[in-house]
């Protein structure tokens, strides 16, 4: 157990981002959603998964909707209230504890300030260890968990709670609420019990989001190796390709961002070639036509000087990127994990290699 | 007649007088002082004395000034102000300046969100709140607060709700209230356009004190016959009155004017331009003779704003970067430099510190102090530290470039000198001449410009007929405002559909903009 106040804050966002492999928000107004709350609020009180009980009811919270109206709207001061209500009265009990569902600029932190002005307590885990596009893709599917009963909430005070027969049924009932209120609302999905938490979640992602955010914050500080050397060391992260944007093909379908982003190497890369496909987040890095690390492992573009994370929506042409690899959470590699998210699933015809593998396969 | 240019940077102050035909009739840098009067006052001096021509004959006077930028940064002479935010319940866990640093953040006297604003669809979110802003501005009289900043959830889609505090805030706290409304000055995203609102909000006695002491500085020197403008960072003028309304709008005009007058300097409309300093190297694009826009939200003094800014890349190379070799053999550039003392301690001067400029003169590229100075220095070396010099320009020049294509180059500023002409990714390198002022140029040749604004229902106007009108009407704006017609362009056109209103009404926007007569 311990507090999280404005300066964990900052960590966190920036690390969460990173997290997001691409994807998962623009962190800036989820991060002031949560300094407001905290600021008003106070600090925020952490629990490792271990110290839940395993009756006690865990609830993550995320948003829905368009990025570029909550860019606008915001979050106002009474959806979490209206949520712990309602979520509350239905299952008869109070909601013991708060926890995010993904990581990502956006979503890792709406969970910290309905934590703050509730009161209650955030678990230190979610529900993928990263960002993914959809509703199913969290390690909670594998063990069965439901995303419904699914509660919404709009700022004016308006609530709902879904009970339906699939995945695609929720998404698209959702969305048609979602608009209606207004285009961005926040929800609680996969309400658990500790038990369940403890099985099946990505256990200290909200500690590891910090520690990564504040190694980035100060990278530059390194002493007695180069930045990109302290970067590598603190993430764990494997440097597949260094390279300049040189092509950015983009198309949107179905409400997702498709896209491949093509690389022309730099450095110790010069003279070699790379792309990165990605579907809002990125699913799959191939350096001089092999392939060296696909979905659900964690392919992440990041700044070569400031190594702070460059999502899918803003990659342009000459900007400098290091690729790294991050090993996924292990459950995400078994077959039900693969099923869900892994390289076929997203259209990519391979098997799926971990990504150390890959690296010790590779020229390296 | 003459047109006057006149750029307040951060350590210098410039003027260049320039004729009927455009020609550069004299130029002068002098040190920007504290206050900035005295640098405009020693500056406009000068440029009269070297050119000899006569005070009354000075038909424009333009002016390019960051103070703004230095009253936020330094946090100086801000005013106290109120804010209001419409667009509860909504908004309700972002209050303003939630992020803002604490020295900055006590401008604002009082803060309130109160009910109202709109849905993505121009819908009500909820309904204006007068009563609340009503009791907000009577308060804010009270503490005798002289400037108000109003923002309003979707007001870039809609901005009635912004309009009616206004007017309101105007009928409580008198008519000589300054009032800042989000949707005149920043675009989507509520806390950026607030934040910039603020800002501007907070620049308003800034503004009336450069804008009366530029024309406090032109009187006291004799020009009696010109007309004054300052320049705005998308490269047209605004009148005194409308700067004392946006003064936001005058921040980044520098490297903008510095941009443009090297696009005019060289004849070029599309091209990179690399502004070399003693510190620092400025790059910006043109694009039709126009500086591209950045489309990222810009910070300013540790503020996140979204308003209009020119994309400018800087790096840390300049003429008085410091060169060294390390242990492997290697050399390295800057980005730490000598700065404004480099004409003690270059080598070529006389010191004891090896800079950029120390290794042009050696390579032979510029003649410059005393080269036997630099004889010393290696071949082997000197071509070294040009090498990582040349791999940090090529490398930023591809950074600003849109595609693989070539681009053409225009060398300007001072240390323009330590920039080698055959970069890889040009097509060609220009290096005008009077480059060194080519901001005070790029000020003075600024163009004015005239705004046009309507709603038009396409199912009564096609399209193609509503924008060919607007276009018509805002070249005729501009000319009222003093451009020569022939010269006038369309810069900027716009429409949005907005879906509250029955048909197909969309809201056009079309910008012009000529040289002054």
């Amino acid at each position: 157990m311990r507090k999280i106040g404005i300066e964990e804050i900052e960590d966190i966002a920036l690390g969460a981002a990173l997290l997001g492999a691409g994807g998962g928000g623009d962190p800036y107004v989820g991060k002031l959603v949560a300094i407001g709350a905290v600021k008003e609020c106070g600090p925020v009180t952490l629990l490792d998964p271990d110290e839940v009980p395993d009756d006690a009811l865990v609830v993550p919270i995320a948003m829905m909707g368009a990025p570029t109206i909550l860019a606008e709207k915001g979050i106002g001061g009474t959806e979490y209230r209206t949520l712990y209500d309602a979520v509350s009265s239905f299952y008869g009990k109070p909601i013991y504890a708060f926890m995010p569902i993904e990581a990502g600029g956006v979503n890792s932190m709406l969970p910290i300030a309905a934590a703050a002005r509730i009161g209650l307590p955030l678990v230190d885990c979610d529900g993928m260890g990263r960002a993914f596009p959809e509703l199913q893709m969290v390690t909670f599917t594998i063990g069965g968990g439901s995303a419904t009963p699914m509660a919404l909430v709009d700022e004016k005070g308006n609530s709902t709670i879904f009970r339906t027969i699939t995945n695609k049924w929720t998404e698209e009932l959702a969305r048609a609420v979602t608009m209606a209120c207004g285009g961005s609302v926040s929800i609680s999905l996969y309400a658990m019990d500790g038990a369940f938490m403890k099985k099946y979640s990505v256990k200290g992602i909200v500690t590891r989001s910090q520690v990564l955010g504040s190694a980035i914050h100060r990278v530059k500080e390194a002493t007695d190796c180069t930045p990109q050397e302290q970067f590598l060391e603190i993430t764990e992260g494997f440097p597949l390709f260094k390279g300049k944007i040189s092509d950015v093909l983009r198309e949107v379908r179905d409400g997702f961002n498709f896209g491949k982003v093509v690389l022309t190497g730099i450095q110790e890369c010069k003279g070699r070639e790379a792309y990165v496909e990605f579907q809002n987040e990125n699913l799959a890095a191939v350096v001089d036509g092999k392939i060296l690390a696909t979905t659900p492992d964690l392919i992440c573009l990041v700044d070569t000087e400031t190594f702070q994370p460059v999502p899918t929506d803003a990659l342009k042409y000459g900007k400098r990127v290091l690729v790294v690899g991050l090993p996924c959470f292990p459950l995400w590699r078994t077959k039900e994990g693969l099923d869900l998210v892994g390289p076929r699933y997203f259209g990519i015809d391979t098997d799926y290699i971990p990504l150390e593998e890959r690296w010790k396969g590779g020229e390296q | 007649m003459y047109k006057l240019g006149i750029d307040v940077g951060g350590t210098n102050t410039d003027a260049v007088l320039i004729d009927e035909n455009l020609k550069v009739v004299a130029s002068v840098k002098e040190h920007t002082t504290r206050d900035a009067y005295d640098g405009i006052l020693s500056a406009v001096r000068a440029v009269l004395k070297e050119s000899g021509v006569n005070p009354g004959e000075i038909g424009q006077a333009m002016l390019g000034t960051t103070q703004c930028t230095n009253a936020i940064v330094e946090r100086r002479h801000l005013a106290p102000i109120g804010i209001l935010r419409i667009g509860a319940p909504a908004t309700l866990g972002i209050p303003p300046m939630v992020d803002w640093a604490e020295d900055l953040r006590a401008v604002a006297v009082d803060m309130a969100v109160i009910g109202g604003g709109f849905e993505y669809d121009g819908k009500e979110l909820a309904p204006f709140d007068k009563e609340a802003a009503r009791k907000f501005f009577e308060g804010l009289k009270e503490k005798n607060v002289k400037s108000v900043a109003i923002s309003c959830v979707f007001s870039t889609i809609r901005s009635d709700h912004e309009e009616e505090a206004g007017r309101l805030c105007r009928e409580i706290m008198g008519e000589d209230v300054h009032v800042s409304i989000s949707s005149e000055i920043g675009t989507m995203g509520l806390i950026e356009r607030e934040n910039a609102t603020i800002l501007n909000a907070a620049l308003y006695q800034v503004a009336e004190s450069f804008t009366n002491g530029f024309a406090r500085s032109l009187r006291d020197e004799g020009i009696a016959n010109a007309d004054i403008y300052l320049s705005q960072n998308d490269g047209t003028l605004m009148t005194m009155e409308y700067a004392r309304r946006y003064p936001i709008l005058t921040i980044a005009c520098g490297p903008t004017n510095s941009i443009r007058g090297a696009s005019y300097l060289s004849k070029w409309k599309n091209a990179i331009v690399i502004d070399v300093g003693g510190t620092t190297t400025d790059l910006g694009v043109i694009q039709n003779g126009f500086p591209r826009e950045s489309s990222v939200a810009v910070t300013i003094g540790g503020v996140r704003t979204n308003f209009r800014m020119p994309d400018v890349v800087s790096i840390g190379l300049g003429g008085g970067s410091v060169v060294r070799e390390r242990k492997d053999g290697s050399v390295t550039v800057g980005p730490d430099s000598v700065g404004y003392q480099i004409t003690e301690k270059a080598l070529v001067f006389g010191g004891d510190v090896c800079t950029a400029t120390d290794i042009a003169v050696r390579l032979g590229m510029t003649e410059l102090g005393d080269a036997s100075r630099v004889a010393h220095l290696s071949e082997e070396f000197a071509r070294k530290a040009m090498d990582a010099i040349r791999s940090l320009a090529e490398d930023s020049i591809d950074a600003m470039k849109v595609s693989s294509d070539n681009v053409d180059i225009i060398l300007v500023g001072g240390g323009s000198i330590i920039l080698p002409e055959d970069l890889s990714g040009a097509n060609s390198v220009s290096k005008p001449e009077n480059g060194g002022v080519a901001n005070a140029i790029g000020s003075a040749i600024s163009k004015i410009s005239g705004n046009y604004e309507a709603l038009v229902d396409y199912l009564e106007t096609p399209r193609e007929q509503a924008l060919e009108e607007a276009k018509k009407e805002a070249v005729e704006l501009a000319v009222q405002a003093g451009a020569v017609r022939e010269t006038v362009e369309i810069i900027d056109m716009e429409d949005t559909p907005l879906q509250y209103y029955p048909g197909n009404t969309n809201r056009v926007k079309v910008k012009a903009a000529g040289d002054l007569a």
